[in-house]
């Protein structure tokens, strides 16, 4: 076998590995598939009443639901953080360092099987939509399309949170330190409000906050977005999904190659 | 035939503790090196320089011919490892760990399969292949380690303290498990604190302390350094310790030694139960009562206090534990 197969092989045994854990752990089914129903109930009938209609032209029901798929998504990152520093304090790591294995393949194979924990999340958040209200209005390619963004956007933020875990390595610190960086870019975001009603810096900040774009791509490719209602001036707002695929490539860029080192540093002491 | 494992002047320093202090080892084909020491001694540090999990400072090693700093990766294909600690995964089945390690080895789905099958086998594990390793306990845990490290059938194994925290009937069965390993040629390096599993199980042992290499010899060779075999003697209370090594006079190898508290005496012999005998013949015509007595063969503490002048258990305060010293 070729390195470059081999190192898919290893990636796809660990990926396989990290899936079966979903079944089998508690706290990681109900992490994958009770919270995000509890999100979108929560933030539908309390904010959904509380804030109501958002000059978005839309129903908030339909303005929020995409809002907090990108929200799960990004916290489900921490979760990539969390299992890879609970791996490292775990016995098994110490059999995968003794193996001729390739070395990225322990964090490719956690950040790939997170990609399967936020299919199942989106599936179980989008049955949980459609129940209180939300409706695609799209066509079915565009649709997936809004789903594929929301993974990609989630996969890019896992690689930070792999690298965050392998500095860092206890899991509860992960968690926590992880916590202060993803609460005010969910936030300060057009995640549960307009934009137009940010005062302005923080309108600054939500309009290039690559959360916001991740959002307005999911709403347009779900066509939860009237399109007489007014667009904002940033051209990242303008042009969501290319400015968000920008952000994937860039984190990508740096933090894959980081996580990989900073395990190979991990794994040799 | 040039030695499996050599290592030549191995350091690894953290901060100011020395872990290992220009340690040199050699290990032949086909053979099982026994490396002994307490705590902090340098034991799993070393293994884990072999086996490719640490850079040493300083220093050269070689197993099977490749060396362990230039072609890590290609090593890993060679050796077996076996830690502490097992390394298996509480969530899968004993079945899916044995399974994902053979496919890291990249042996193929088939053979992998087939090989986790026989492992489980040969390892009176079967019964549990489907159940998930959370519920098992900590000596079928162990086993199953094992057998992760023998997947690959690697010509070389290293075993770090195989026994240590198990009971003694699963200390009793990993033993049987490594001697119908070693019956099969493969060459073994094994850690332990146990002079008794150093004995039974490997061809060589090395002593270390602080780092070094400090005996080294056949278990016979290292017991008659340290003065072989001790007799026993417990008084009741009252009994009259002076007059019972008076009775001692011309009996054993050596002078004998008194604790005074324990009301006990040791004296060093060569004879065995014989001398215990003749002990007690001489006590029981003195007229002195003995309470307990007994044929002590010498332990880790009397290979230590003979070899280093400190016991073993004694924690050399600058010395972090292997443990600490390789997380």
């Amino acid at each position: 076998m070729s390195v470059v197969a081999e190192g898919a092989s290893d990636a796809w045994v660990i990926t396989r590995r990290n899936l079966r854990k979903i079944l089998r752990v508690p706290d990681v089914l109900v992490f994958t598939t009770l919270s995000p129903i509890m999100f979108v109930l929560l933030f539908a009938y309390v904010f959904g009443n509380a804030i109501g209609s958002q000059d978005t032209g839309v129903d908030y029901t339909e303005f929020l639901v995409p809002g907090i798929f990108a929200q799960t998504v990004v916290f489900g990152a921490t979760f990539t953080g969390y299992s890879l520093a609970e791996d490292l304090q775990k016995g098994i790591i110490d059999r995968f360092r003794s193996l001729p294995m390739s070395s990225s393949s322990v964090v490719l194979g956690r950040t790939v099987a997170d990609i399967g924990i936020n299919i199942v999340s989106l599936v179980v958040m989008a049955l949980t939509g459609l129940v209180v209200g939300w409706r695609i209005r799209s066509s079915v390619l565009d649709a997936l399309a809004g789903f594929v963004v929301l993974l990609l956007f989630a996969f890019a933020v896992s690689w930070i949170m792999a690298s965050v875990a392998l500095l860092v390595r206890t899991p509860e610190v992960v968690n926590n330190a992880s916590f202060i960086v993803i609460f005010p870019l969910t936030f300060i975001a057009n995640t549960f409000v307009s934009i137009s009603n940010l005062p302005g810096p923080l309108a600054t900040f939500a309009n290039w906050n690559p959360v916001s774009s991740v959002c307005q791509a999911a709403r347009e490719l779900f066509g939860n977005t009237d399109p007489a209602a007014p667009v904002p001036d940033a051209w990242s707002m303008q042009h969501p999904v290319p400015y968000t695929l920008i952000w994937v490539v860039i984190i990508l860029a740096v933090f894959v190659p980081l996580s990989i080192r900073l395990y190979r540093r991990a794994a040799s002491r | 035939m040039p030695p499996v494992i050599r290592a030549t002047g191995l350091v690894k320093k953290y901060g100011a503790v020395t872990a290992l202090d220009g340690l040199d080892l050699e290990v032949e084909e086909g053979t099982v090196m026994g490396l002994l020491g307490p705590n902090g001694a340098g034991k799993t540090t070393t293994v884990r320089v072999l086996t490719t999990l640490l850079r040493p400072d300083a220093g050269h090693a070689e197993v099977a011919g490749i060396d362990v700093l230039r072609h890590p990766r290609e090593l890993r294909r060679r050796i077996g490892v076996s830690g502490q600690y097992a390394a298996v995964d509480e969530h899968l089945t004993g079945f899916e760990n044995l399974d994902m390690v053979g496919r890291l080895y990249h042996l193929g789905a088939a053979a992998s399969r087939a090989r986790a099958r026989e492992l489980l086998e040969q390892f009176d594990l079967a019964h549990a292949a489907e159940r998930v390793v959370k519920g098992w306990s900590g000596g079928m845990r162990r086993r199953l380690d094992l057998a992760g490290a023998l997947v690959a059938r690697p010509p070389v194994i290293f075993l770090d303290e195989p026994t240590t925290g198990l009971d003694p009937r699963g200390r009793v069965g990993m033993w049987d498990v490594i001697e119908e390993l070693v019956r099969g040629g493969t060459t073994l390096l094994l850690t332990t604190q146990y002079l008794e599993e150093a004995d039974r199980l490997a061809d060589r042992i090395a002593v270390i302390d602080r780092g070094t290499v400090i005996a080294l010899g056949t278990a016979d060779e290292l017991k008659s350094q340290v003065g072989g075999e001790q007799v026993e003697v417990r008084l009741p209370h009252g009994g009259d310790l002076a007059a019972a090594v008076r009775a001692t006079v011309g009996l054993g190898v050596g002078e004998a030694a008194v604790d005074e508290r324990d009301r006990r005496l040791t004296l060093p012999v060569e004879g065995g139960t014989g001398d215990l005998r003749e002990l007690l013949d001489r006590l029981d015509r003195a007229g002195i009562p003995v309470s307990e007595a007994g044929v002590r063969r010498p332990t880790l503490d009397d290979v230590f206090l003979s070899l280093t002048g400190h016991t073993a258990e004694e924690p050399h305060d600058t010395e972090p534990t292997d443990e600490e010293g390789a997380a």
